[in-house]
């Protein structure tokens, strides 16, 4: 049995079946949680073949191209899938407890899945049409659980994000309308062959320039960044924390699996470009963190910034440089997912999200101190975590290269995220609770909240403590990348 | 509500059940011939407004086989189903089947266009009784 299309067609069958379970919310929360937990056993299966260097492809109904809906399964693709549905399960369990859960409707379950299978099909698509029509599909589930809350703040957020979101689509739409046009292809491997005739070398780096603009607006990259911090911090933890773990990331995935393979080596300008907009949107993220003082806006911005080091590994057009972002993908959705998870336990132990009127948790939480601190720290690049093994194998390959000035600026936008996460830490956990609350007595209904993040916990720290088998996977997935190889 | 027709209201009622079994008729000249389940979907919509505008929303929800939203629910459902069989016999997933049992002409595709039709039905009908309930509050 084929299982390529395990990683949409299983959300999407949970999200249908929780759909129509809507007036039975029990029963509706057990096959949501029985679907997401299944997801990443699915997930592993493909992994075990995607590993031995296998490609697995599958055709829709069997139809031959040009006609069929192409899928494949490579290491690139089916490690962000696993990693996916990962967070999907850890939000799921998380919703369950009573730290900050997003309110109960009976579209949550259903879009929570939809949106999962939105991802799981863009990372497994092998046709540029599709992953327009996946990312599509993740616009209309991301909106429904935007204005899910139905207050003015949550209806406010969802227009910046559909404003901006959607220009991204028809930007992108445009752009395969355009490439479409102009090679007669959408697959992957067709367009691969067809981008390198001479005859398209005048047009087609500006259709490219148009993708990578669309692509890089769904990434949140400097300057179109804004929808970002101006939407997120309207989400319920659990539901910000899949926002802020995959929708950018699937912008970033497509920017590496188009402009480091498919047409690797066609568009030199627009890669050229792309290290200088990463630069700056790491550095422009960060110092929107250390202004902020609500803990959901000082993260969201720290997604910016890390989004930042994810296309620097992508301009660096190199196996090793693709191989970083890949690692530093996975491990980032982990890190930045565990973080807002931690921001739902914070609010619901201290009772607000700004820094300024919290504080204690230290005293009262050495344990949940304990989970931010393994959680920062990666996200930082401190050695033993995941995110110091990322940022190794970014800065190396940028130092290789002789990129210096890249290579620095990471190095020192560490050291800011380093005084952001040293923010949270003094604001939240080591100063005494401004308003003296009382924190020690145990809170009812926290247990599912601590166990979603001890499992991303448990990853990240997994990725950083063996890192060889993780980074050696990466390297194989993205051999050939940045050179032209064909997919 | 607008002011009532007698004409109308004798005869869309019996339209609803001519509008339905035109759209059934349209689903299943589809397997060979234009038509299909998107278009048939169509016209079940068109008898569903039809009605809700002439006997008022509430009759013509009520008339659905299923509430709009579980209507087109298990519609795709149904249309992702009618994918499965090809997938559990080591075919790629949506390749479809045909066959005719006792004389009759059947295929896994037909579930696929049931399915459309379903979905089509539910998700614009839910849209159009919608907007008809804010429109008889307004009026």
């Amino acid at each position: 049995m084929n299982l390529i299309l395990a990683p949409l067609l299983l959300p999407l069958f949970t999200a249908l079946v929780c759909a129509l379970l809507a007036g039975r919310p029990a029963w509706q929360t057990r096959i949501s949680l029985a679907g997401a937990a299944a997801n990443p056993l699915f997930g592993l299966l493909l992994l075990e073949r995607a590993a031995s260097g296998e490609v697995q492809h599958l055709v829709l109904g069997g139809w031959p191209a040009p006609f069929g809906i192409a899928f494949a399964a490579d290491g690139l693709g089916v490690a962000l899938a696993v990693v996916a549905a990962l967070l999907g399960l850890a939000v799921l369990v998380h919703q369950a407890g009573a730290a900050e859960p997003a309110a109960p409707s009976p579209g949550l379950h259903p879009l929570v899945h939809l949106l999962l299978a939105g991802v799981g099909g863009a990372f497994m698509t092998a046709d540029l049409f599709n992953l327009y029509v996946w990312f599509e599909l993740m616009l209309m589930a991301a909106l429904g659980l935007l204005v899910a809350g139905g207050e003015r703040r949550h209806l406010e957020a969802a227009f910046k994000y559909f404003v901006l979101n959607v220009l991204g689509t028809l930007l992108l739409l445009a752009a395969v309308a355009l490439i479409h046009g102009a090679t007669g292809h959408l697959n992957f491997a067709a367009l691969a062959e067809a981008a390198r005739r001479p005859e398209l070398a005048g047009v087609l780096p500006g259709y490219l320039g148009l993708l990578a603009l669309a692509l890089l607006l769904k990434s949140a990259a400097f300057p179109l960044y804004a929808w970002l911090p101006a939407t997120y911090h309207s989400l319920p933890a659990p539901i910000l924390a899949l926002f802020g773990g995959l929708l950018t990331k699937v912008g970033v995935y497509a920017l590496l699996r188009l402009f480091g393979q498919v047409f690797a080596g066609v568009a030199e300008a627009p890669v050229q470009l792309l290290g200088w907009i990463a630069l700056a949107t790491m550095v422009s993220g960060v110092l929107g963190a250390a202004y902020h003082w609500d803990l959901r806006r000082i993260l969201a911005f720290h997604i910016v910034s890390q989004i930042g080091y994810l296309l620097l590994g992508i301009a660096l057009m190199s196996p090793a440089g693709a191989a970083a972002t890949l690692y530093f993908t996975a491990h980032n959705i982990l890190a930045k997912a565990g973080l807002f998870l931690i921001a739902g336990i914070v609010w619901r132990l201290a009772g607000h999200h700004d820094l300024r009127r919290v504080g204690g948790l230290y005293a009262a939480r050495p344990g949940l101190a304990l989970l931010f601190l393994l959680a920062a720290f990666s996200l930082v690049g401190v050695p033993p975590t995941s995110g110091f093994w990322g940022k190794f194998l970014l800065v190396r390959e940028s130092f290789g290269q002789g990129q210096f000035l890249w290579g620095g600026v990471a190095l020192a936008v560490g050291v800011l995220t380093l005084y952001s996460m040293a923010k949270i830490w003094l604001e939240a956990f080591w100063k005494p609770h401004p308003d003296g609350r009382e924190m020690a007595a145990p809170v009812p209904g926290l247990a599912p909240a601590y166990a979603a993040v001890m499992i991303l916990g448990a990853a990240t720290l997994g990725m950083g403590l063996w890192p060889e088998p993780f980074i050696a996977f990466a390297q194989s997935a993205t051999a050939g990348f940045g050179t032209g190889g064909r997919p | 509500m607008t002011p009532r027709s007698v004409l109308l209201d004798r005869i869309v009622p019996m339209l609803y059940w001519l509008l339905l079994a035109a759209a059934v008729w349209i689903l299943l000249r589809g397997h060979n011939a234009p038509g299909g389940g998107f278009i048939a979907g169509l016209v079940a919509v068109a008898a569903s407004a039809a009605l809700a505008i002439v006997l008022g929303e509430r009759v013509a929800r009520a008339r659905l086989p299923l509430a709009p939203l579980p209507l087109a629910a298990s519609g795709v459902l149904l249309a992702l189903v009618s994918g499965l069989p090809a997938l559990f016999s080591g075919h790629p997933y949506l390749m479809h089947f045909w066959g005719a049992p006792l004389e009759v002409k059947l295929s896994t595709v037909m579930l696929f266009d049931l399915g459309v039709f379903l979905a089509v039905w539910g998700a614009l009908a839910g849209f159009v009784l919608a907007l008809l309930a804010a429109w008889e509050e307004a009026a």
